[in-house]
């Protein structure tokens, strides 16, 4: 057998533990013994893990803060309904028509992604952190109040309400304002989320151990050297977010295809949302791929399986997660891990003298 | 008329955010972090007016500096325990989501605390409204009293920071702080100072809020934060008078929008004018441009 380079080995770890969590869940499934409320998790932790990845991919790789990555996802979701709605009759079988709309919903939300990599270009830092927050809470208040229907004459939008458009009685009405949408053909299952999921990792970590992908880390590195030796920075700063973007609009299209309501109310497609996939990829490690997967689908279950604290359940993911951050990144923790550590290892050592 | 009443309800909204924008900037320019749980901070403020003006009976000025020492002491609390032994981490995003765990913190505990359901505050200010043009324009008491409040804040923080030792202490640590603290300046002291006098303008300003927007929530921080984030950011972060600018004209763009475009795309309006004026200045309208070296 060849040998494997250790970042084949790497990826193929990675796609080998999202099969056998498939593998796990389904034969559990398949005993009865996944309760109701866990079955509902299925689907959301694929598409968070997917938000994690694709993020880890802008913050880890590039080295860029994004605070609008559920902007990306909400418009994913809202393409996909939508071209889902329009189809409904036209295209019967579900697979397919799912596949286009994943497809359509990743199209549009990369659309946008390279829209947001213009002033990416020209920003650094915090402000490019503040402009893809302010552009993640533009599109979540725009689908707040678009309107949006079609009728023999074709597509109609209107921004004040859905008596405005004024569609032909044969029309239908697709997004009505803050009500969203409704009736979107339930197409989601955990078959098609664990899919997406290998789908994005193969993209990820293909485009990390590429040509390309270690030029993306040499901007993140030292951008003024990267650009010295011929690194086409515009070109792979627009790229990252694009892809990125991407992923995040086919979760968001599997997000939408999940329920069959789809609003932009509450916490789902607002900064908290960014915030919360932020934290995902940050505990799990920045740039690390695995570390996002692993942390996605623990974090996303633990404030659910924290429920028989009641009350008291946010109060401690916070602390947790405060904990976590100081332990994790403090120098003075660092090194107390390491003493640990090495005493450990020193008493291993002993006994081994011993022995011998 | 009516344009002169919206542009002068902006103007108040707009000191609000103005105040809380300064803390943001002063945080930001000693640290170097986005200190997420400040509008946190707004709210605990507003509680803590609302409690000892309702339940211990106090007046509204003894309050308002109640709430000032509870706010300091949690600035300076949260400084200590959650910021700084991240201060040398190698990641700066550490200390960012550090900062958001004790956002979600403090919002829980104000959960807990009082529940979910929203509080009516008791304006803190007891003045009478001011009519001009024969009643047609009315400026309102809590919006004198702001306005006033934000000007005077700003005019004392920039001569506390040029005049002051301890506010030439914060600009040099802001500038480097290993060579600070080469020059004989406790830098911890300094950074604790900047988060207490940051947290006590936060109370003023859930205090100044609450009285011209009279409905308190766990919850009721988050927003003007975030907006105050966007104003320090639109005036250029770090800078005062930027911060002051960036707030003033967000509240003013805010209430325009609401009231001749559309109240709900209103903070669309916001963040897109912000994604414009970036665009333009990418460094914020009053931020300084610095040269990157090799």
């Amino acid at each position: 057998m060849k040998k494997l380079s250790k970042s084949t080995k790497n990826s193929l770890i990675n796609y080998g533990m999202v099969i056998a969590l498939y593998a796990i869940v389904m034969i559990i499934q398949l005993c009865g013994g996944l309760s109701n409320s866990m079955k509902g998790f299925l689907v959301p932790v694929c598409i968070y893990v997917i938000m994690a990845v694709s993020l880890n991919l802008v913050v880890g790789i590039l080295g860029e803060l994004s605070l609008g990555h559920a902007g990306f996802m909400c418009i994913g979701a809202y393409t996909g309904a939508i071209f889902s709605k329009l189809t409904e009759d036209t295209i019967t079988v579900a697979p397919i028509r799912f596949t286009i709309a994943i497809i359509i919903g990743a199209a549009f939300a990369a659309l946008f992604g390279a829209l947001i990599g213009i002033p990416v270009l020209r920003l650094k830092g915090d402000y490019l952190a503040i402009v893809t927050l302010a552009f993640g809470e533009i599109i979540k208040n725009l689908v707040n109040v678009i309107n949006f229907g079609v009728d023999s004459n074709g597509l109609h939008f209107s921004l004040k309400s859905a008596m405005d458009m004024g569609l032909a009685e044969d029309g239908k009405i697709i997004i009505k304002g803050a009500q969203g949408i409704s009736g979107t053909p339930q197409d989601s299952n955990f078959t098609v989320g664990i899919v997406l999921v290998l789908i994005t990792l193969f993209i990820v970590q293909n485009l990390v151990n590429s040509r390309d992908g270690r030029a993306i880390m040499a901007i993140r590195d030292n951008r003024i050297a990267a650009e010295s030796v011929g690194i086409n920075i515009t070109k792979y700063k627009l790229m990252v977010f694009t892809i990125s973007a991407a992923l995040a609009g086919a979760a968001g299209v599997l997000y939408s295809h999940n329920f069959s309501t789809l609003t932009s109310a509450g916490d789902k497609f607002n900064y908290n949302a960014s915030i919360m996939i932020l934290v995902y990829v940050v505990l799990g490690g920045i740039g690390n791929i695995r570390g996002s997967v692993i942390a996605a689908v623990i974090l996303y279950i633990l404030p659910e399986k924290l429920r028989f604290l009641s009350d008291y359940r946010m109060l401690v993911y916070a602390i947790v997660l405060i904990v976590v951050m100081l332990f994790n990144w403090s120098p003075k923790a660092k090194e107390f891990k390491e003493t640990v550590s090495y005493k450990i290892k020193a008493m291993f050592a002993k006994k081994e003298e011993t022995q011998a | 008329m009516s344009f002169l009443n919206h542009l002068i309800n902006g103007f108040s909204l707009g000191s609000v955010y103005a105040i809380i924008a300064l803390g943001y900037t002063m945080v930001y320019g000693i640290a170097k972090m986005l200190n997420f749980a400040h509008g946190d901070v707004i709210m605990v403020g507003a509680f803590a007016v609302f409690i000892s003006m309702t339940s211990m009976g106090a007046s509204a000025l003894l309050s308002l500096i109640i709430a000032m020492a509870v706010c300091t002491a949690l600035g300076v609390l949260i400084e200590k325990v959650a910021y700084r032994p991240l201060r040398n981490a190698s990641s700066s995003l550490a200390v960012l989501i550090t900062a958001i765990g004790v956002s979600y913190l403090l919002q829980n505990l104000a959960l807990l605390i009082f529940g979910a359901d929203s509080k009516s505050f008791t304006s803190i200010v007891d003045l009478k409204a001011v009519k001009l043009f024969d009643g047609q324009v009315s400026i309102s008491g809590t919006a004198i009293v702001t306005i006033t409040a934000c000007i005077v804040i700003m005019i004392g923080l920039t001569l506390f920071v040029n005049k002051t030792k301890a506010g030439q202490a914060m600009k040099a640590v802001s500038e480097d702080k290993g060579a600070a603290q080469l020059m004989g300046i406790n830098v911890n002291a300094t950074i604790s100072l900047t988060f207490a006098i940051g947290s006590a303008l936060a109370a003023v300003a859930g205090a100044l809020m609450c009285s011209a927007y009279p409905n308190l929530t766990p919850y009721s921080g988050t927003m003007p934060g975030i907006k105050a984030f966007v104003a320090a950011v639109f005036g250029g972060i770090g800078s005062i008078p930027g911060a002051m600018i960036g707030g003033l004209l967000i509240g003013i763009i805010e209430n325009i929008g609401k009231a001749y475009i559309s109240s709900q795309m209103a903070d669309a309006i916001v963040f897109a004018i912000l994604v414009v004026v970036l665009l333009i200045k990418p460094t914020g309208i009053l931020g300084k441009n610095i040269q990157e070296k090799v």
